[in-house]
């Protein structure tokens, strides 16, 4: 989910560590499977349930806890915690809301409560006045002005409004965003310039400031779409001075004191005028950031205060002799850009305001802002054609400081020429901070020419630490980072292994990713390897110090991470768990004579090349669609005639489904074939039920983890498709399945995991796509059955045989599990909220019960749609689906449902005998009110609607649009509506049941 | 231009020289404080030093007036990763302080905190290392230095002439904000030059002992005075005033390896048992006590930060209560202790 993503992950881990070393009973709830926080060695209890105030109170209910830690787990979780608190069921279970109380939480949160606060230590506020209806705000309203809706996450909901004409058209919208129906109306303080600082106070009232972060974007530029820089560069030691003593008279003012908080502030650069604009009582992305920034624990202290130390007796794992109240102090620079993923969501609006809309982010670190700088930003990995802001250094914002700006200036490269540099100007180039794929560019010529060139000149980058205190006392940490021209600290005492990480979240590569790798270290640890981390994604768990022997904060990139094996000369280089980032890296480094441990690059590559794929496919008697490749529109469309109506048009080598289109004509293939490129156009299984498989091989035998199948059909992207395990297949059925893929793994000689993706149609079974690596689902799948199939690929990589690791085999698992997506269209108004072949969600959520449709409708309220149980169901379906939409209307009619359509539906469900009452599309005259005035009002429980073509202006478009600002649960596949239909029809209030109680109820049954 | 720094012990680092040509010997020590440049270069304390900051860059945000500690620099050279100009370092070049900009400053920074602080030289232009070493040989070390004598004023004067309270300030290398927060607190401030008698400072209603640089333990005639104010004025030691108070006390002053310098040492009172972020800078500490009289101690080395005599109303600090650079945690103790000797003179 945008807003919150794995850096509460981070947060909770750390959390969980501490508290169970200081002997605490543990129970995690949160409902997203991709996290390491909820593996079942991490807590004493963990339950994957919907993280709303119903399913908490369940939890708690069963388990009664001590207390409840409200703030590790973000917005949400301290949502929650207050709901909890206020709706007197803390109070009636016995149960300490510790780290924040609740008026704590409620001075912090409540606009106006927190406005008094902050004017009773003497500071300021922007001006403001809090709205509950358009109506209240005053006719002498002075423009702009900032909205913000109360309680809400990541700014949602908010933005700026510059006229009086804006503020009508987003007042209505921030009011609805806001649960309790409030939103802040406040001074536009544009052009200010923004700092927070990380704060931490104990019960004995001492406070120490952790980091100070400066936004590069000016205010008004929500800071999780800010490119950042810790410490603050461009304040005087008066003016951060004034900074810190605010901060701490804020945070004693709200009142937290047994914990963090971030306090955002803007200043204005030539008065000097400040402004407090908020605190979060509790962790947050920006104390992720300063955690990984200076190597302080911010979490892991945190929750040490909550239980009661102070921060003198807690101690800096860093130094291991200086205690937490030791203020860090940093001898580098250390930059945060966001990934932005807008090329995902066209036709949303790209401008940059107080509503997030980075969907990740990278952290660089440097002895200098421009190392810092170019290193943040080359670590955002940005697709080739994505438009992005900071996408260069030509277009830097308006109002960047001067200071910047002239950093950012030097940082231009003139043209140059390779043969006339020498080792001064290597040395020159490389303290700048430029990779050699810049000065490729600046010579024009190849970067392994460049890199060659520059290693002649014996140029190399040494590396550092960090340390949390500038050097000042004696640290055994392993945190570390490159700079040029410096001495090196830190050797590596070698019998390693490279675990490449994923690199900064975006669309189709998350935090599934990073779960892999943190438990390809822990489980290279636990083989007497010394686990080598490579990162530079700060919200995670793996670029936790306390995760890896040896933390490499570095760019995923070939010259980074090449140089990085220089040094620790690894015993070998594992790029199965990183998604695809490592994958691009693999053939540089084993052309380097590195050893890649596991699936060896040919085996990727073979899965990769859809010619060899399909050679090798023919080879072993396996189904794959018909195919074809083309370079023009007309080869697309002569491909296209020869494979056969639908068909599948995407550029080859993707992830996440990028770019790629469903077409039923000739027309769309040549629409979609004339952005260029090399093009793979695949025949269409319409209609077909969808496989995923996660599997082992040691490269001879091959272990099944689990079959999945996908309840949206084929031509919704596998990522956004909701997913149950076990299928729900016959048994010859997946008898066939599991003897394709052991055909497979060994084919492609695979040695670790292997995910592939197959399809049933017209009862023949195909395969899709197979991907030698750790898929999207694994860590799904290890939660869903108990295995946990990464250790076991690392084993297998590490040279072991299937055989020797004695896998659960014929386990019945006791439950049937769903995976659904968390999808984030609400942040892109503008973008079709529409399923496709092109994935766009950012997250996921899990759930568990006895049954298909009791899992489900727990996975789709988990995720944030909870699905109603009456009232009033609107469908609305292209003509290919109108037969099938009979049987989910009947089936609603027969919940008690009111059924309402458009035209067409309606007839057809009319013919079928049903009651249905029709409405007309916003593009058809007629009087009375057109299906998106019904949905504005709230006059429809449920939308069904199969897109006829996507398009902003279509009539479809509009009525989805208008489902998710009505917050109305909209589904977007005839599948899906079948599956909500069931849910809705026999979902059944069923216990939740612990992660650890359903692995000992397996384990049982095995 | 480059230069370089060459340390006692033959280690030499390199950089470009952006300040003043020349050389210049001091003993070479760091600050961890990431603001406050100008503040640490003006700041009397750091006589006959070369000052290396840890600071990823430096110069950041310009120079004022406003933020000079005393009147001219006091710092013999400065050493950065990287400096930033103009006015910064056309500053330095005016003031005629070599600094040198691109040295590894992590590596000086750990190379000091191992081997401690030492005889140094810094070069800006070419010269001979070996000559330079030679010479720096030649130079005498810090431990045993008097060099309050060197920075004190040389005159008494008045700082601000209307308070609540008279106080003395005796100027061992006093830096401006103290004063500055003495007024703030409402003092009418005094300044004695470091030789100022007994008998001068005790009319006042309470003396303060300020901070200065060098070794406190050859400083026996200031210490002396400062035994003959005890029981007579209420007395507040800083820094250098502190280890004099202790000295005259009977406790025992040493040198530390490297120092504290910097803006984020964690103090604990142990009456109260409450953490102060705090200020450092000082090269020599009262060495660790059970007595009572140490209130505070530093959760870093265990040195004694404070003590207190009730007996004599003397109190004082190894930390900058002042700040200038660094946190405001302990300005309360200034002024704290500004409403006593007012309140006593009152009475």
């Amino acid at each position: 989910m945008i807003g919150q993503a794995c850096e509460f992950d981070y947060a909770g881990c750390q959390a969980l560590k501490v508290l169970r070393e200081d002997g605490f009973r543990t129970i995690v709830v949160n409902s997203n499977p991709a996290t390491i926080m909820t593996d079942p060695g991490f807590a004493d209890r963990t339950y994957l349930e919907p993280l709303d105030v119903e399913g908490v109170a369940d939890v708690l209910g069963r388990e009664r806890p001590d207390a409840l830690l409200p703030t590790m787990g973000g917005q949400t979780a301290l949502n929650i915690g207050l709901e909890l608190a206020e709706a007197g069921v803390l109070d009636a279970l016995g149960i300490e809301l510790i780290g924040a109380p609740a008026d704590v939480i409620r001075r912090a949160e409540d606009r106006e409560r927190f406005r008094e606060t902050v004017r009773s230590t003497g500071l300021k506020v922007p001006e403001s006045l809090v709205v509950t209806a358009l109506s209240e705000v005053p006719d002498d309203l002075s423009f702009p002005v900032i909205l913000r809706p109360a309680f809400t996450l990541g700014g949602h909901g908010g933005g700026i409004a510059r006229s009086r004409a804006e503020l009508n058209d987003l007042l209505p919208k921030a009011l609805a965003e806001s649960p309790v129906g409030q939103v802040l109306v406040e001074e536009s303080l544009l052009g200010w310039d923004e700092f927070e600082l990380e704060v931490i106070r104990d019960r004995a009232d001492n406070v120490v400031i952790v980091c100070s972060i400066e936004n590069l974007d000016p205010m008004g530029v929500h800071t999780g779409d800010s490119v950042t820089v810790a410490p603050q560069m461009t304040l005087s030691d008066e003016a951060y001075q004034e900074l810190r003593d605010a901060s701490a008279a804020v945070i004693r003012a709200v009142g937290v004191e047994c914990g963090g908080s971030n306090i955002q502030f803007a200043r204005n650069r030539e008065s000097g005028d400040v402004r407090v604009i908020e605190l979060n009582p509790r962790v947050s992305r920006s104390s992720a950031l300063a955690s990984k920034a200076t190597g302080y624990p911010i979490a892991k202290v945190a929750a040490k205060l909550a239980v009661g130390y102070t921060l003198d007796e807690i101690p800096n794992d860093l130094t291991g002799t200086t205690p937490a109240s030791f203020e860090p102090t940093l001898d580098y620079v250390v930059i945060k850009a966001p990934r932005f993923a807008f090329e995902k969501f066209p036709g949303a609006d790209t401008t940059l305001g107080t509503q997030m809309k980075s969907v990740g982010e990278a952290m660089g670190i440097g002895r200098t802002f421009g190392e810092a700088l170019l290193k943040a930003l080359r670590s955002r990995e940005l697709d080739a054609s994505a438009v992005s802001p900071w996408d260069g250094l030509d277009e830097l914002p308006e109002g960047l400081h001067p200071w910047f700006r002239a950093e950012i200036e030097r940082l231009r490269l003139p043209e140059l020429s390779l043969e006339d540099l020498v080792a001064d100007d290597w040395a020159r180039l490389k303290r700048l901070g430029h990779s050699d794929a810049d000065v490729a560019r600046a010579c024009r010529t190849s970067e392994e020419a460049v890199r060659a060139a520059r290693r002649s000149w014996g140029v190399r980058p040494s590396y550092r630490r960090v340390d949390s205190c500038a050097g000042e006392v004696e640290a055994a940490s392993n945190y570390l980072y490159s700079t040029w021209g410096e001495a090196d600290e830190s050797e590596p005492a070698g019998g390693s292994v490279v675990i490449l990480g994923s690199g900064p979240n975006r669309i189709g590569q998350g935090i599934e990713f990073d779960y892999c790798c943190v438990h390809a270290a822990q489980s290279f640890r636990a083989l007497g390897y010394e686990a080598v981390m490579v990162n530079c994604n700060p919200e995670t768990v793996s670029t936790d110090y306390d995760t890896s022997d040896r933390l490499y904060f570095e760019p995923l990139r070939v010259e980074e991470v090449l140089s990085i094996c220089e040094r620790e000369r690894p015993e070998g280089v594992v790029i199965q768990f990183g998604g695809q980032t490592p994958l691009k890296l693999a053939g540089a480094i084993e052309a380097a004579g590195l050893r890649i441990l596991g699936t060896p690059f040919d085996a990727v590559d073979l899965a990769e090349d859809r010619e060899r794929f399909a050679a090798l496919c023919e080879q072993l008697g396996i189904d794959v669609p018909a195919w074809g490749t083309a370079s023009s529109p007309d080869e697309a469309a002569e491909v296209a005639e020869r494979v056969g109506y639908p068909v599948l048009v995407r550029p080859s080598y993707v992830l996440g489904g990028r770019s790629m289109r469903v077409c039923y004509d000739e027309a769309a293939v040549r629409e979609a074939a004339a952005r260029g490129g090399h093009l793979l156009v695949d025949r269409f299984l319409e209609n077909a039920i969808e496989l995923d498989v996660d599997a082992l091989c040691d490269g001879e035998e091959t272990y099944v983890g689990a079959v999945m199948q996908h309840v949206e059909e084929a031509g919704v992207h596998s990522g956004d498709s909701s997913c149950v395990l076990p299928a729900p297949l016959e048994e010859p059925e997946h008898d066939l399945v599991v003897e394709l893929v052991s055909r497979l793994g060994p084919a492609l000689g695979v040695v670790g995991l292997l995910n592939v993706q197959l399809a049933i149609a017209d009862g023949r079974l195909y395969v899709l796509e197979a991907n030698p690596r750790a898929s999207r689902t694994v860590p799904f799948v290890s939660k869903a059955t108990g295995v946990n199939l990464v250790e076991a690929a690392c084993r297998l990589a590490a040279g072991a045989k299937l055989s020797e690791l004695d896998m659960p085999r014929g386990q019945s698992l006791g439950q049937v599990s769903v995976k659904a997506a968390v999808l984030p269209f609400a942040r892109f108004p503008g973008a079709d909220p529409v399923l496709g072949p092109e994935m766009r969600s950012t997250g996921e959520v899990m759930a568990s019960a006895s049954d298909l449709p009791t899992a489900f409708a727990r996975a789709e309220r988990a995720a944030g749609r909870r699905l109603p149980t009456g009232g009033t169901a609107f469908l609305s379906v292209r003509d290919e689906d109108k037969a099938a939409a009979t049987d989910v209307g009947r089936a609603l009619s027969a919940l008690g449902f009111k059924l309402l359509a458009t035209a067409g539906t309606a007839r057809t469900l009319a013919a079928a005998g049903l009651v249905v009452e029709y409405v007309r599309k916003v593009t058809e005259e007629g009087t009375g009110p057109s299906v998106v005035d019904l949905l504005r009002r709230g006059r429809c429980d449920l939308v069904i609607n199969t897109p006829q073509g996507s398009g902003a202006r279509t009539d479809g478009y509009r009525i989805r649009e208008a489902a998710l600002v009505a917050r109305i649960p909209c589904v977007t596949t005839l599948s899906g509506a079948a599956a909500a239909v069931e849910a809705i029809a026999h979902a059944r209030d069923e216990v939740a049941l612990s992660l650890q109680e359903r692995i000992d109820a397996q384990a049982r049954t095995a | 231009m480059r230069g370089f720094l060459a340390l006692e012990d033959g280690t030499v680092f390199r950089g470009d020289s952006v300040g003043a040509e020349g050389f210049t010997f001091g003993e070479a020590v760091f600050t961890t404080a990431m603001t406050g440049y100008q503040e640490v270069v003006t700041d009397p304390s750091y006589s006959e030093q070369i000052v290396c900051f840890s600071a990823p860059m430096v110069g950041n945000y310009g120079v004022s007036a406003d933020r000079v500690e005393s009147a001219r620099p006091h710092a013999r050279a400065v050493l950065m990763r990287e400096a930033r100009g103009p006015a910064w370092t056309d500053w330095l070049h005016e003031h005629g302080i070599v600094a040198l900009s691109g040295i590894d400053t992590r590596s000086v920074v750990v190379h000091l905190r191992k081997a401690g602080a030492m005889r140094a030289i810094a070069v800006s232009g070419e010269a001979s290392v070996d000559e330079a070493l030679t010479a720096v040989r030649e130079q005498p070390a810090m431990a045993g230095r008097a060099l309050a004598g060197g920075v004190s004023a040389r005159k008494p004067y008045v700082f601000s002439d209307a308070g609540s309270a008279r106080v003395a300030v005796v100027d061992y290398g006093c830096k401006r904000s103290i004063l500055q927060r003495l007024a703030w607190a409402g003092a009418a401030v005094t300044v004695f030059p470091h030789d100022a008698t007994a008998d001068e400072l005790a009319g006042h209603d309470g003396v303060l002992l300020s901070n200065g640089p060098g070794d406190p333990e050859p400083l026996s005639a200031e210490v002396e005075t400062v035994r003959g104010l005890l029981g007579r004025v209420p007395v507040f030691g800083i820094c250098l005033g502190h280890q004099l108070l202790a000295l005259a006390t009977g406790h025992e002053t040493f040198k530390l390896p490297f120092g504290h310098r910097g803006a984020n040492h964690p103090v604990l009172d142990k009456r109260t048992n409450k953490v102060l972020v705090t200020s450092q800078n000082h090269g020599f500490a009262v060495a660790p006590s059970a007595d009572p009289a140490a209130t505070h101690v530093s959760l870093y080395d265990g040195t004694v930060e404070g003590l207190h005599f009730p007996e004599y109303a003397a109190r004082s600090v190894q930390f900058h209560p002042e700040a200038r650079p660094g946190p405001h945690d302990a300005w309360p103790l200034l002024s704290e202790w500004v409403r006593e000797v007012s309140v006593a003179q009152a009475a």
